[in-house]
């Protein structure tokens, strides 16, 4: 189990390190996708089935699958990557490492400092996490279910791209005279002032 | 059938929620059928309520209805639950039917205005309001409707906000009532802290345990409440704000300053009656107000000339008979009264609407006259509405309640308050006899123009017309039929208080007192047609004399009392205001500090403050540069700033 | 079973949230930028379920449940972003959008 784990970590590192290196979108999405793979089964060897299925469903599945929707929509090619190779200087790499590298390392000292006594590992089941999840965090789930519909109208609003369309909606409701605020703005704007 | 309780305050609001969001691409008639039915529907459900609650009493004859928990804070656990007891039924049953009586009427009546929708939101929004105010069973509740309905009265006095003239008149109603509110909102603070609970009836039951008789601490909070209700019910030294209140359309004139709101008061008192109970000094304060209030206010109504105002003052006036019988301890009394009141006053405010509406809005009394021609029918339902405010005997419910509460102060309270009771009767008949003799009899002296009204302002004005006069059926006194109906409904919550052997009612018997009441009322009414009928000159020679004319003058400018305020209260915290505007405090510190200490070390003084200044902006302007730069609008930068922040935190953490 | 290496896992979850703010700062395209963001987000999950783990409770999953979702909000509004600034700038270069205009 513990070569499991660090193969896994190894696979996780390595795929993420090539997908920020990767010129071309499409190879950086499968390097992706291997990595979340890699950390699904970490999930599971820590005794986490069912968030391992989550991963490997939603995360590498459906949002995943977004993005390849997406590349294969802009549909880009050849020049892409050539772009992207003017853009990846070597010099780019300089700052931004320095940084993560200074975060990792603050990180790495905490982690050194607290010795974690660590117990062996129990399974904790969908049937546990769904108990946790809706109750005391019901909440939550709640005010997730707004986010994501709040998300589902935006991507809808976004992605929805007929300026045509548009145009015509715009005249439509002019034509109709609807003014914003209607009854709220007019009202008492052609009394005569103190009549009951 | 009860456990439908709930929405009854909830119908209301959902219809002005659908108003306030949609209202401007609803029709009218949408909008009519949304705003009074949906205060029919609650009518409807409360009448069933009755129903049931009458033939199956529930247990001790309360009912209450948890709905959820609003807060729980250390020991304050507010429910918003809502209390079903003989009281809080009177309360919404007359709140629900006056109120449809009122939307109703206001279906037509408001037709021609802008703000259609705005209007019945607005109404909606202030009868879920005062629901929730009569049937919380939590103070914080109350408080939470308490301010409901002062908003709903804020935006519908300032409903025409076009004419400064209302905004001013529904910013002064604010005010002076929030000086009441912040009472309430102390004396709560109080209860809660001395007695660790606000649920009603746990916490009457605990200021019983924990004061005794005239505990200091009782009476603050009693006072505390009572400013609350002064504030509200207008009573003095608040009233202030309700003859300007008039400046909202007229149905609401009828619904929040006649009928509903202005009778919260009332009703807070009766509620914690016995923390009243624990403070006589208070509860004989209650009764001094009342009957001073209900003077004041009655010769003030004589006076103006305005048939708004006229009714308004009489307002403030019944309400202090209400006061006075909560002073005396006539809790039923109190609760009688302030049912047949909302159905007379609404009736005339209702009537005086559609008066208003036949002189295309002219309010002066004296420009009219003659009505009784062209509008028979108003005429009618106004001559009721009057008798009944006049207490007119037998007939009326205002005779039945009046007598009763001016019996009951006999009884209990003695025979000063029960003189002022009296007398104010006879004022409360003569200004309702001039104001309807001016308006409807003699010849017209401009020439209406509207006819009669429609159906839909009638059926309120018949129904209400005729409840002004079997409302008062329900509570015959023991003189004349003994059927005190009311009282025994309500004795679970306000029970009957005995006289005590002090006040014994020495040498009258009710008969007595209610013949009393009759003779003056009969006498203010032929005063009345002499003075107003059969010899206006007369009436004129009284008010030209210099101390009539001195008198007519402070009466109708409501005793003084805005100029007073005005000296007291405004124009100081104005000037307080200009002083601060002025810097008067720095300028203190800079002729006795600071310009001393440079006359000392000679240096210009002018020189030296002015560069510390174009010192502090040249370094702002430096700062503002420095940051000016980092807005560069690059995604990346400001994600390399994110980390940098987060490493800076990371680091103070892992190094210290 | 083995025991939690819970050093190790937060140690990796470091490695791979390093790793995508690396990529998000480096990467002038909106694409990249995106992919990154899913790394480091990924890697918070991680986090809390090795801390889940530790402790032998449910939170650390419910977490990254709630983690799950925002990203899958956040993909869908980025994404549909990235095919409108596609549409009106014709490139995915993210240091275009240093100007907001209409």
């Amino acid at each position: 189990m513990q070569t499991f784990f660090y193969t896994a970590g190894a696979v996780a590192v390595a795929a993420t390190l090539l997908m920020i290196l990767s010129l071309n979108a499409v190879h950086a999405l499968l390097y992706l996708i291997v990595s979340f793979l890699a950390v699904a089964v970490i999930f599971y060897i820590l005794g986490a089935p069912f968030v391992a299925a989550l991963e490997v469903i939603v995360y590498a599945g459906a949002i995943m699958v977004l993005f390849i929707f997406i590349v294969m929509m802009l549909n880009l090619g050849r020049r892409a990557a050539e772009q992207e190779r003017a853009w990846l200087r070597p010099s780019m790499w300089i700052g931004p490492s320095v940084l993560a590298a200074i975060l990792l390392g603050e990180v790495i000292l905490l982690l050194t400092r607290a010795g974690v006594p660590a117990p062996a590992a129990e399974v904790v089941g969908p049937k546990e996490v769904g108990l946790v999840l809706f109750g005391p965090y019901l909440i939550g789930v709640e005010l997730t279910s707004v986010l994501l519909m709040g998300a589902l109208v935006a991507a809808y609003h976004l992605g929805w791209h007929r300026p045509k369309l548009e145009k015509a909606n715009v005249d439509d409701s002019r034509a109709r005279g609807a003014s914003p605020g209607g009854d709220f703005v007019r009202a008492g704007a052609d009394r005569s002032p103190g009549t009951p | 059938m009860r456990s439908l309780l709930w929405l009854i305050p909830a119908i209301p609001f959902f219809s002005a929620l659908l108003l306030a969001i949609f209202g401007p691409r609803f029709s009218r008639k949408t909008i009519a059928v949304f705003g009074a039915g949906s205060i029919g529907l609650s009518a409807l459900i409360t009448l069933g309520i009755a129903a049931d609650f009458i033939t199956s009493p529930p247990p001790d004859h309360r009912y209450t209805q948890t709905l959820w928990t609003w807060m729980n804070v250390g020991d304050l656990n507010a429910p918003v639950a809502l209390l079903l007891d003989p009281l809080s039924l009177v309360m919404i049953g007359v709140v629900t039917f006056v109120g449809f009586l009122i939307h109703l009427y206001s279906v037509e009546y408001m037709a021609p205005e802008e703000g259609y929708s705005r209007f019945f939101a607005y109404m909606n929004l202030f009868v879920g309001a005062m629901l929730i105010l009569v049937l919380a069973d939590h103070l914080l509740l109350l408080f939470l409707g308490w301010e409901g309905v002062g908003l709903c009265s804020f935006l519908l006095i300032g409903f025409w906000y076009t004419d400064p003239k209302n905004v001013r008149a529904a910013r002064k109603a604010f005010i002076v009532t929030r000086i009441g509110d912040t009472a309430l909102m102390i004396a709560l603070a109080l209860l809660l802290t001395h007695l660790g609970s606000l649920e009603i009836t746990t916490l009457l039951d605990r200021a019983g345990q924990a004061w005794p008789i005239g505990a200091p601490l009782a009476i603050w909070a009693a006072a505390l409440i009572l400013g609350g209700a002064v504030g509200k019910s207008a009573q003095l030294p608040l009233q202030v704000w309700l003859p300007d209140a008039m400046a909202g359309p007229t149905p609401t004139s009828a619904l929040i300053h006649a009928a509903t709101m202005v009778t919260a008061g009332v009703y807070l008192i009766a509620r914690t009656h016995t923390l009243f109970l624990l403070a006589p000094p208070v509860l004989m304060a209650v009764a001094v107000i009342g009957a001073a209030t209900l003077l004041i206010a009655s010769f003030s109504a004589l006076t103006q000339s305005d048939l708004k105002r006229v009714l308004a003052y009489s307002t403030i006036s019944q309400i202090g008979y209400m006061f006075l019988a909560l002073g005396v301890g006539a809790w039923s009394a109190a609760i009688f009264h302030l049912m047949t009141h909302a159905f007379f006053k609404a009736l005339l405010f209702l009537a005086a609407g559609v008066v208003i509406h036949a002189f295309h809005g002219e309010q002066n009394l004296f420009q009219m006259g003659g009505l009784r021609r062209t509008l028979p029918f108003t005429f009618w339902v106004f001559l009721i509405g009057g008798a009944s405010l006049a207490g007119l005997p037998l007939v009326t419910a205002g005779f039945y309640s009046k007598g009763e509460i001016l019996w009951e102060s006999w009884a209990l309270g003695g025979s000063a308050l029960w003189a002022a009771g009296v007398i104010g009767a006879f004022l409360t008949s003569l200004y309702t006899f001039r104001l309807t003799f001016l308006a409807f009899f003699g010849a017209p002296r401009k020439a209406p123009a509207g006819g009669e009204p429609g159906l839909l302002i009638r059926i309120p004005l018949i129904v209400l017309g005729v409840l002004s006069i079997i409302g008062g059926f329900i509570n015959l006194p023991p003189a004349l039929g003994n059927k005190l109906l009311l009282t025994h409904f309500l004795q679970t919550v306000l029970p009957h208080t005995e006289a005590s052997a002090l006040h014994a009612a020495g040498g009258m018997t009710e008969i007595g007192s209610e013949a009393f009441v009759t003779a003056a009322s009969l006498l203010g009414l032929f005063l009345a047609y002499l003075f107003y009928l059969r010899r206006p000159s007369l009436a004129e020679s009284l008010a030209g004399r210099p101390v009539g004319r001195a008198l007519h003058r402070f009466w109708s400018a409501g005793w003084g009392f805005d100029p007073l305020y005005d000296r007291l209260f405004v124009r100081p915290y104005i000037l307080l205001a200009e002083a601060a505007r002025r810097d008067l405090v720095d300028r203190f510190y800079e002729r006795w500090l600071v310009r001393p200490v440079f006359l000392l070390s000679s240096v210009s003084l002018h020189d030296l403050i002015d560069s510390i200044y174009t010192g502090l902006a040249r370094l702002a302007a430096v700062f503002y540069e420095m940051l000016r730069r980092t807005e560069t609008g690059r995604v990346r930068w400001y994600a390399a700033g994110l980390a940098a922040g987060t490493i800076f935190f990371l680091g103070w953490v892992v190094l210290l | 079973m083995l025991m939690i290496p819970v050093q190790e896992g937060l140690l990796l979850a470091a490695i791979l949230f390093a790793l995508g703010l690396i990529g998000l700062l480096v990467r002038r395209n909106i694409l990249f930028i995106l992919m990154s963001t899913e790394v480091m987000l990924n890697a918070a999950g991680l986090a809390f379920i090795v801390a889940g783990a530790r402790w032998g409770a449910a939170d650390g999953q419910v977490m990254f449940f709630f983690i799950l979702a925002l990203a899958a909000a956040e993909v869908s509004v980025g994404l549909a972003l990235v095919l409108r600034m596609h549409h009106q700038y014709k490139s995915l270069d993210a240091d275009l959008l240093s100007r907001m205009r209409g």
